[in-house]
């Protein structure tokens, strides 16, 4: 059934249980960003320690996908540095393109989402939280204190 | 309500449906329930045929030759232009100037017209319910010339804030601006008391006719407006037809809009004068074959009578709101069918309506789901976004039925999570 392989299990635990939703204390970036397709607005928070992503969380509404997208990225992406989280979001992105294999070891829950790739107006809903975490990590450099070197 | 039933029986929806070659394709291997009329109708093979019979009989481009296909085109785009005309009651052809619908013809209105007349602490009023396309022509008006937008507010039931239209319809107020139906609530503004008021007020009012003109009997002259648009494919027609209604005393008084061929009288190095309306406002080589498809369209619904369209769209409401209510769903804007559309939007079990739209589609029901082009509306009611069916002459009782089914699906689903 396609319905059930693009609503997995998972996607809807993640979306009834957002994990990191909640805006991050001493955040230094932060960025928002709505989906013009419905207007939902998903806020990224991110707190940087020694080049890494010590503490990530969201907020905002959205549909189920955009929102287990965001509870996704909060658990792929904390607690890595900052290059290897950036690289985290530009092989979802291609994965999401289809330009790369889903693979479970790389991308854990994060295939589930894979299913979203045959309903194409509904990619903007799963990357959605990717373009504001990709837009709050350009501003790394800006932020002050914890940003590489 | 026997006056209803009656009317309702005089449109044969069986009859209607045979008509339209795309109703008995399949979606997800479900017949198609098609609930989006209200964001485009599906066309009869009566528009399609006219489009299929321009181009393979009289395809040539209008007012250019002197040729036979020529003649003929011209004859073809002009005649659509008479029925349209009489369509919307407007007393002379010339009043109606083609284009690609109610955005363009915004967007004419407030080059053409709000340019010439609005000055620096002038305003512009509208409403909260307005589409975006009968927003953003008057914000860049109103960048542009200093002027003021005003919004005239909702009820919490949907309708217009008439009590306030005193405070907000000045005489610093030079241009009305409203929709005849609205896309999201469905309601429909009394035009006639607001004409009044308008020109009590020293305005013009303009109508946004994309939602009204397919769905009710519609007089120009009895409503006293004096713009209004229309969408040719909201009414069976092919997309990029349609156009405006303006009274010929502005129409005369406007400038140009866009500049370029067949709009012209005299061309000089350095000056030039203007073709009569309306063609002083249509540059270029228009949307011929689309306006003659449109002209199908008005035939095929001038047969059926506006007033059955409506008692049957009265009809249908009335049951998809009963039942909406009934599964649980919150509706916005009047509850009562008779003031109002059957665009109906609704928020289902806080299940997102993009989520709710991707199940529905599964099941072979298309709705529409998002912010339908009024951000502004959105926030006043609170949500993101809605979930929107809507109806026309193809809808039936059953379909009502498969749009419930589907929405059992949608709750199934999210409630197991």
């Amino acid at each position: 059934m396609a319905l059930e392989q693009l609503y997995q299990e998972v996607i809807l635990d993640h979306y009834k249980n957002p994990r990191g939703k909640r805006a991050v204390p001493g955040a230094e970036l932060s960025c928002s960003r709505n989906n013009p397709l419905c207007g939902d607005e998903i806020t990224i928070y991110a707190h940087l320690e020694d080049g890494a992503v010590a503490d990530l969380g969201f907020e905002g509404s959205g549909c189920s996908i955009s929102i287990a997208s965001a509870s996704m990225l909060v658990e792929a992406a904390t607690g890595r540095p900052l290059n290897e989280a950036q690289d985290v979001a530009v092989r979802f992105r291609a994965m999401m393109a289809g330009s790369v294999e889903p693979d479970e070891d790389t991308f854990g829950d994060l295939v589930s989402l894979t299913g979203v790739r045959k309903y194409p107006a509904r990619i903007k809903c799963a990357v959605l939280a990717w373009d504001v975490f990709q837009e709050a990590l350009s501003g790394a450099g800006d932020a002050t204190g914890d940003a590489p070197h | 309500m026997a006056r209803v039933a009656e009317h309702a029986a005089a449109l044969d929806v069986e009859r209607i449906r045979a008509d339209f070659p795309i109703l008995r394709r399949e979606v997800h291997g479900r017949p198609l329930v098609y609930l989006n009329s209200a964001a485009t109708t599906q066309k009869p093979r009566q528009v399609i045929q006219a489009l299929v019979e321009f181009y393979e009989q009289h395809n040539a481009n209008a007012h250019r030759g002197v040729d036979t296909l020529g003649e003929e085109a011209t004859a073809l785009f002009e005649g659509a232009r008479a029925k349209l005309a009489a369509f919307v009651g407007a007393p002379d052809p010339a009043c109606i100037v083609f284009n690609r619908g109610t955005t363009e013809s915004i967007n004419l209105v407030a080059h053409a017209y709000g340019r010439k007349v609005l000055k620096e602490g002038d305003e512009v009023l509208l409403t909260q319910m307005e589409h975006h396309s009968n927003m953003i022509p008057w914000l860049l008006l109103a960048q542009a010339t200093g002027a003021t937008v005003r919004h005239l507010p909702i009820r919490e039931d949907g309708t217009l804030e008439l009590d306030a239209l005193g405070s907000f319809l000045t005489h610093r107020t030079k241009i009305f601006s409203v929709t005849g139906m609205s896309n999201v609530l469905g309601t429909i503004p009394p035009l006639r008391r607001l004409a009044d008021a308008a020109h009590a007020a020293g305005a013009v009012l303009v109508v946004d006719g994309a939602q009204l003109v397919p769905h009710l009997p519609v007089d120009v002259v009895d409503l006293d407006v004096d713009f209004l648009t229309v969408s040719g494919h909201k009414m069976l027609g092919p997309t990029a037809s349609g156009g405006l209604y303006g009274r010929r005393e502005l129409l005369e008084q406007m400038d140009p809009f866009m500049g370029g061929g067949e709009m012209i009288r005299e061309v000089y190095w350095d000056r030039a004068t203007w073709a009569d309306v309306p063609w002083k406002f249509e540059a270029g080589t228009m949307n011929i074959a689309q306006e003659v498809g449109l002209a199908a369209a008005i035939d095929y619904l001038g047969a059926l009578g506006m007033e059955n369209v409506r008692a049957h769209e009265e009809r249908i409401t009335a049951y998809a709101m009963e039942r909406l209510l009934d599964a649980g769903a919150r509706i916005f804007g009047p509850t009562d069918p008779s003031v109002r559309s059957g665009a109906i939007s609704f928020w289902f079990k806080d299940i997102h309506p993009h989520d709710l739209a991707t199940v529905l589609d599964q099941e072979g029901v298309a709705i529409r789901a998002g912010h339908h082009c009024a951000q502004p509306l959105m926030r006043v009611l609170g949500v993101p976004a809605t979930a929107r069916a809507s109806f026309y002459i193809y809808n039936t009782p059953d379909e009502v039925d498969a749009l419930i089914d589907a929405l059992r699906v949608a709750e199934r689903l999210f409630r197991t999570a």
